[in-house]
Parts: C-alpha cells; sequence; structure tokens
C-alpha cells in the first residue's frame, strides 16, 4: 500500500516542480517577453528541476526496499531476549525471527506464542513503523531540496538544457547497462559452478569422455555411484540434429526467400510471407509432439519398408521437424538481405540482358551472401539450443553415432533430464548441467563472432 | 520577331558551330544551306552517316519556316504528332513512333516518334518529370519490369520490331545497352564487372579472350590505364567518376549498337564529367547514343541532334545548333534560355 502512494507522491511532486520551476524561470526574466534571455526553453528548467524532485527520492525508495528490512531484522535480534535463542540451530533462529515477523504483521504463525516472542514482535512492529516514518520523511526532504535547488537554479544564465540532455544519457546509461551487467552475471554463475563441477570429474574426460551416462548414487552406499561425464555423445548428438535441420531449412528457407523477393507479386507476397512467418509463432512443444507423433512413426513405417532399422525415435524425425521449426529465421532474414540489394544492381544486371535468374545467382545472391551467411548462423544458434522437439523427438539415449535413424540425444536435453526432479545442488551430476550450459553458450558465442566476422569482412568489401 | 536574340548559349556551342567553317547563326536560311560535311571528316574507311543526316534535316527544314507561325502553335501538318522539326534522320539505327507510355492510368507520354541515327548522339533535354527516362528506357525495354507500366507504339531496330511480346528482351539488351544516372558497379571486381555481360552472352570461348575483351573494353572507355594493376580490386572501391566509366566499359563489353545513357553525369564532379563527355565522343564513332541531360552545356558539347520533351510531349526534334540557336517553339525557347526548367 505505502509503495503506490509513495511512487504517485513522487509523482504529484515531479509535475509540480516542472509548472512551478518553469513559471519560475519565466518570471525571473521578466514574463514571456524575456524567454530570449534564457539560456534554454522554459521546460528544460522545468525538467530539470523533476528530475531533481525525482531522481533523489526513487534512489531513496530504491535504498530503503534493498536495506530496511535487513536493517531492522538486525534491530530486532539485538533486543530479543537471549532465552528465545539459545541452544538453537540457526534453522531453528530463523523459524523464530519469521514467526515474530508473521505474528507483528498479523499472518499464521507455526509455534507457541510466547510472551517473549510477543513483546519482540511488538518491538518489530514498532521498528518498522519508525523505519515506514522515516522513509516518508527523507523522500519529502529530498522532494522539498530538489525544488528549491532547481528553483533558486532557474536563472538565465543557467544551462538547464545541457543539464537535462547530460541527466537522460546518464539515465540510459545505467538501464542499458542493465542488461549487460544481467548477462554477465549470468554467465558467471554459471562459470563457478562450472568450476566446481570441474574440480570433480576432470575436464579430459568431459570433454574427450565417449560416455555419457550421469547417474549418480542417491544414497552413497549404492553400487555404480560414479558416473560417467564424457559430451562426445551429446555433442555429436547436437551436430547430427543441427546438421539434418539445416538441411531441411536452408534450401527451403533460401528458395522461398528468393520467390518472395524476386518473383512473386506483391498480392501474394503480402500473403505468403506472413503465413510463413507463423511458422515461427508455433510453439515448440506443438512442434515437438508432431514430431513424436506423427513424423516419427512414418519415418520408422517408411524404413521398415526399407528393410531399414529405425529407432522409434530417431534423429532424422527431429531433425526435419526442426528444421521446418527453422524456415522462417532463414527465409526471413534472407529476404530481408535480399530486399536490401539496391535496385540499381538489378537495373544494371538487367539492362546488360542478365535473365532474371543470372541476375539473381551472379548479382544479387553474392551481394546478399554475407547477410545470408549471418541468418543461417543464427539459425544455427536457435537449433542448437533447441530443447523441446528433440525431448519428445529424439529421446535421451546418448549413442555415439553419425546414423540419423537412430536415437540421439543432445546437449540441451540432457540439461533438462540433469535438472529434473530432486536435485542435489553439490552433486556431480547438477554440476555438469551448468558446465554443460557454459560449453553450449561458448559455442553460441563463437558462432555469433565468427557470423559478426563475415557480415563485417564482405560489408566492407561491398560498399 | 528577331532571330537574333541574346543568346544564352554555351561556349562549346560556338565551338562546335565554328567547327563548320561557314556557319553564321544570324541568318537561318544560309546556316541551314551551310550545314556541308563537318570539316572534321572521319578516316575513309568510316561510312559518312552524320552529314547525310544532317542533309536529310536541312531538307525538311523549310516546312518550319514560316517561324511567326510555329512558335506559338503546334503545326497540325506535321507527319508525326505534334513534334517540330524533322523526327526522322536518314540513316536511322532506331526508328520510334508513335510510342504512348502509360503507369497504370497515368500516361507518361505521348505519341512520341524519334529516330536515332547511327553514329551520332541524341540528346534529350526537358524539365523533370517530363518523361526523358521513360522513353529511354522503352528502347531497351526496362520498362517491362515495371509491373504498372503499358508501351505502344512501334521501336524498330534495324527495322525490327522490338515492343512486339515475342521479342525476347535479352538480345535486344545486348543491343542496345544503357548507362545509369547514379553508377551502379556490381560489388564484384572491376575485372568481373566488365566479364559478368560477355559471360552472359558466352561472348568469349577462351579465359585469354575474355581478358582481351576486358582490356579492349577498359580501353575504349579510357579507364585501362588507371585499373590495369588492380583489375582484381573491387569496382566499388573506384571514384564516382571512375566507377560510370567502369559502368560504360561494363556495357561496351557486349557490343551494343546503341548506347542509352539516363543523366549518366549528374552524380559526377565536373572532371569527372569532363572526361565521360570526352569519352562519349568518342564513343559516337562506334555507337549509336542516346542522352538524357539537365545540362543543356552538356546536351550543346555532347550531341549532334536535340529533342526537346515537355509534360509527356516531344516538342521539337533538331540539330543541336538549331535547338540551341534558333528554337521554334515557344516552349522549347523559354527551356534553353532558362526561363523554366
Ligand atoms: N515507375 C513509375 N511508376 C509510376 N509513375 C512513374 C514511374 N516512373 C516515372 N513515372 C512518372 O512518369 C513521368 C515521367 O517520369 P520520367 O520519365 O522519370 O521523367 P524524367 O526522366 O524526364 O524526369 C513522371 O510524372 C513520373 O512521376
Ligand atoms: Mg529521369
Amino acid at each position: 500500500m505505502t509503495l503506490p502512494l509513495l511512487l504517485l507522491l513522487i509523482l504529484v511532486a515531479m509535475a509540480l516542480a516542472y509548472q512551478l520551476v518553469r513559471k519560475q524561470a519565466i518570471k525571473n526574466v521578466g514574463g514571456v517577453s524575456g524567454i530570449k534571455q534564457l539560456h534554454s526553453l522554459p521546460a528544460y528548467y522545468g525538467y530539470y528541476a523533476a528530475l531533481w524532485v525525482g531522481i533523489p527520492a526513487l534512489l531513496i525508495l530504491l535504498v530503503w526496499f534493498g536495506l530496511h528490512d535487513r536493517i531492522i531484522t538486525a534491530l530486532m535480534i539485538e533486543q530479543m531476549p537471549a532465552s528465545l535463542t539459545a541452544e538453537q540451530s540457526s534453522g531453528q533462529v530463523s523459524l523464530i525471527i519469521n514467526d515474530i515477523k508473521n505474528l507483528a504483521t498479523g499472518n499464521i504463525t507455526s509455534g507457541r506464542i510466547t510472551e517473549d516472542i510477543q513483546a519482540t514482535a511488538d518491538h518489530y512492529a514498532r521498528l518498522r513503523d519508525i523505519a515506514q516514518m522515516t522513509l516518508w520523511g527523507l523522500i519529502m526532504a529530498a522532494t522539498l531540496a530538489g525544488m528549491s535547488l532547481a528553483w533558486r537554479r532557474a536563472k538565465p544564465e543557467f544551462r538547464a538544457r545541457n543539464r537535462v540532455e547530460n541527466t537522460v544519457l546518464v539515465v540510459m546509461v545505467v538501464f542499458s547497462s542493465i542488461a549487460i551487467i544481467t548477462t554477465l552475471g549470468i554467465v558467471l554463475s554459471v562459470l563457478f559452478e562450472s568450476i566446481l563441477f570441474f574440480q570433480e570429474i576432470p575436464w579430459t574426460q568431459f570433454f574427450f569422455g565417449t560416455e555419457w551416462s550421469p547417474q549418480i548414487a542417491l544414497r552413497s552406499d549404492q553400487v555404480g555411484a560414479s558416473g560417467a561425464f564424457g559430451t562426445i555423445p551429446l555433442f555429436t548428438g547436437t551436430l547430427l540434429i543441427s546438421a539434418i535441420a539445416m538441411l531441411v531449412a536452408v534450401p527451403i528457407g533460401l528458395l522461398s526467400a528468393i520467390y518472395l523477393s524476386e518473383y512473386a507479386a506483391p498480392a501474394v507476397r503480402g500473403i505468403a510471407k506472413p503465413v510463413l512467418e507463423v511458422l515461427a509463432g508455433i510453439p515448440t512443444v506443438v512442434y515437438g509432439f508432431f514430431a513424436a507423433l506423427t513424423v516419427a512413426p512414418y519415418i520408422r513405417e517408411l524404413g521398415d519398408s526399407l528393410g531399414l532399422h529405425v529407432a522409434s525415435e530417431s534423429a532424422l524425425a527431429a531433425g526435419l521437424v526442426m528444421g521446418i521449426m527453422i524456415i522462417p529465421f532463414v527465409s526471413s532474414l534472407s529476404d530481408d538481405v535480399i530486399n536490401a540489394v539496391p535496385q540499381s544492381m538489378r537495373d544494371g544486371s538487367h539492362a546488360l540482358g542478365a535473365t532474371q535468374s543470372e541476375t539473381i545467382r551472379r548479382v544479387i545472391f553474392p551481394a546478399a551472401l554475407p547477410g545470408i551467411v549471418g541468418g543461417i548462423l543464427l539459425a544455427v544458434s536457435r537449433a542448437i539450443g533447441e530443447t523441446m522437439i528433440v525431448v519428445m523427438a529424439a529421446g535421451m539415449a546418448a549413442n555415439l553415432t553419425a546414423n540419423p535413424l537412430d536415437s540421439v540425444t543432445t546437449v540441451t536435453v540432457q540439461i533438462v533430464t540433469l535438472l529434473t526432479g530432486d536435485q542435489e545442488f553439490d552433486s556431480a551430476k547438477t554440476l555438469a548441467a551448468f558446465a554443460l550450459g557454459l560449453t553450449l553458450f561458448v559455442v553460441t558465442l563463437i558462432l555469433n563472432i565468427i557470423a559478426l566476422h563475415i557480415v563485417r569482412k564482405y560489408r566492407e568489401q561491398y560498399e | 520577331m528577331s532571330h537574333n536574340r541574346p543568346m544564352t548559349m554555351p561556349s562549346a556551342v560556338s565551338k562546335t558551330l565554328l567547327e563548320h567553317a561557314d556557319t553564321n547563326p544570324g541568318s537561318p536560311a544560309v546556316n541551314f544551306q551551310a550545314e556541308a560535311p563537318p570539316t572534321d571528316a572521319p578516316p575513309i574507311d568510316a561510312p559518312r552517316e552524320r552529314p547525310m543526316t544532317t542533309i536529310a534535316a536541312t531538307a525538311v527544314q523549310p516546312d518550319v519556316i514560316p517561324r511567326a507561325d510555329t512558335k506559338t502553335a503546334t503545326d497540325s501538318s506535321r507527319a508525326f504528332s505534334s513534334t517540330l522539326g524533322d523526327i526522322s534522320c536518314l540513316n536511322p539505327r532506331m526508328q520510334c513512333r508513335d510510342v504512348d507510355v502509360w503507369y497504370a492510368d497515368k500516361q507518361a507520354i505521348k505519341n512520341i516518334s524519334l529516330d536515332i541515327g547511327r553514329n551520332e548522339v541524341v540528346s534529350m533535354i526537358g524539365p523533370s518529370g517530363c518523361g526523358k527516362s521513360t522513353f529511354l528506357r522503352c528502347l531497351n525495354r526496362m520498362n517491362d519490369s515495371i509491373p504498372s507500366a503499358r508501351v505502344s507504339g512501334s521501336i524498330k531496330i534495324d527495322g525490327q520490331e522490338i515492343l512486339d511480346k515475342h521479342v525476347d528482351v535479352v538480345p535486344l539488351r545486348a543491343r542496345v545497352g544503357m548507362v545509369f544516372q547514379k553508377p551502379n558497379p556490381f560489388p564484384k571486381s572491376i575485372y568481373e564487372n566488365i566479364a559478368y555481360g560477355p559471360r552472359i552472352h558466352g561472348l568469349t570461348n577462351h579465359r585469354t579472350e575474355l581478358d582481351e575483351l576486358v582490356e579492349t573494353s577498359l580501353r575504349k572507355a579510357g579507364l585501362w590505364e588507371e585499373v590495369k594493376d588492380r583489375l582484381d580490386q573491387p569496382g566499388t572501391g573506384l571514384s564516382g567518376g571512375q566507377q560510370q566509366r567502369l559502368c560504360i566499359a561494363r556495357t561496351i563489353a557486349v557490343s551494343p549498337e546503341v548506347i542509352l545513357m539516363d543523366e549518366p553525369c549528374s552524380a559526377l564532379d565536373p572532371i569527372a564529367t569532363a572526361k565521360v563527355e570526352e569519352l562519349i565522343d568518342e564513343l559516337r564513332t562506334n555507337y549509336s547514343i542516346a542522352i538524357v541531360t539537365h545540362s543543356m552545356q552538356q546536351a550543346a558539347r555532347v550531341s549532334q541532334r536535340t529533342a526537346y520533351f515537355h509534360l509527356g510531349d516531344l516538342i521539337e526534334v533538331g540539330t543541336t545548333e538549331q535547338i540551341f540557336n534558333q528554337p521554334q517553339h515557344r516552349l522549347t525557347e523559354d527551356y534553353i534560355t532558362g526561363r523554366f526548367g
């Protein structure tokens, strides 16, 4: 309840500051006729005031929400009667603290309420009230201080516009850093867990081992408790399925892009392009059961009638369906880059007597190639990272095989299986998921870097 | 009405006129008689076509006099639409008759009839949007690629109709090449830019033949000395003027008979422009050239005949000297004296 109210207060204060300081700036130069004397437009003085009112108040709010609970709890624990915490384990202490908090806020408590607990809860509630008041006071003070600062600065020579622009810049930098810092945080946490994993399992086994069976015993006295963490079967499986998917997606996607951008009448293009892009909007789980229930049995029957042995969950089925899923990535990106080739290239080629297909093969395709390669590499990243279809259609068996009719498994599928069910967070089995994730991340990163490099290299050459 | 009105004629025109020893711009009658074979006679083996063209023009010219009438109104007695001057020439490479072009429901050019002679440069001038490019694009059927465009009438090259649906544009475009306003080299090496056309048309059998063809094309375009050491570098890395000459060389490489140029110098600086103009003048000995230009000085410098377009009509055609010295239509006069356009 307090948070929305506080936010509303801050907003109102900002609007007020804007109006007041803007008016004051005009007044300082003797009314509207003197606006020319102001360094910046009056509105900038208003914005400046609004920023000074809003930003410190919001910062205070942020810090308060980050810290107040911890501080109050610490103060409360200090005051807690020693009898409450004596001879208790840390888990039990935190249980008691929770009870106290619940009591203070009127929630259900788990244990019996003693005198001591009731007293501490009262103390806690008091502390909370004080904190609440402090917050309101602080925010009021901050808004007033900001307003008066801006008010005093609303002089003609004050460079309000530059200050506002700089502040906006800083705000943008902060927000874009959030994205970067988050990514960095994820990478680092995966990295640390992976380091833990490699302390238990040698990296040579992980990268060069050909056997994958991450079964770790639930009880330490169980037999076969060690498990094998050779990832080569996973990576070959990923490679096999991605290769099949690309064999489907690249020709179909590329040719449909060429048709749509070079041959299709505008009406056909207007319908076909969105329809093709709908493929990208189908949830992968739908593709998954399409692969498992329709394509896989069909392939098996077909294989049987040809006298081939096909596993009921084959790499082929998963790859084919994944390829279909990826078609719009290839076609849409290729279509964009083909359209970006200037019309003057087509004119120049046609004027030399080249036919449509010669123009496409010899001029447009080479000019668009960097972009197309970029699109394909992106699609490869997508194929490598795809999980659902493979879980449902390709199976879990970590076979080291290049036979598309066999059942294989992929890196992502194994990450899923490692992390589903009851977990012990310090076992090699769980940590292996992080190591796999890190490896996958590095592979995808390298692919993207190569894609960027290719695109940049050709762009230099072609412009 | 005096014919000796002040001339806004650029010096290049005067120079062209002076090449004909007894030209007297002040007296039209004498001027026409004086269109004798120019003194800069080509070598004996070259056919003397240009003088003949001019004579043909002279023969029809008396029709147009007296001027007092034709200045104001369109002359309904003329054979081809409302165009003043002689649209035909004695030894035409291309003959266009009653060409209309519509873009959807909007007529862009109306009843255009014009000949393009052998070994001459015909320039097309006129205000923006008057249909010069549209007409030029008819000559190699580049309008085919615009879905809304419809073309009617007759265009013949060496007596062969080209507007017919059954005519294959591939050989036609090999015969009628085109250079565009903005240089548009392909994103390939200089060598590949030139070799592109010959490869498509299967003009050479061996690599050595192709090498030779690339060299001669670049030489004809006056670019060989500048690029011979970097044939494998991208054509897009050349300067604007070099790129445009590369595009001309690319067109020459398929040995066309006619070269169409749509404002080929409008994206170039004056020095590059001068080089391209010089090149156009040289190319005239081997090709017929139709050039659209916004610069009247350029038309005067490079062309032998000039056609003035206005709002989709071909207003007046004549020798370049005549158009710039004695325009017969008020619109032409207004345009070349800079009153609009
Ligand atoms: N692709 C097109 N679609 C529709 N109208 C066009 C197209 N190209 C040109 N036009 C129209 O035709 C007229 C003649 O254009 P254009 O031949 O380009 O003139 P110019 O080259 O003399 O400036 C203009 O009114 C122009 O708007
Ligand atoms: Mg034009």
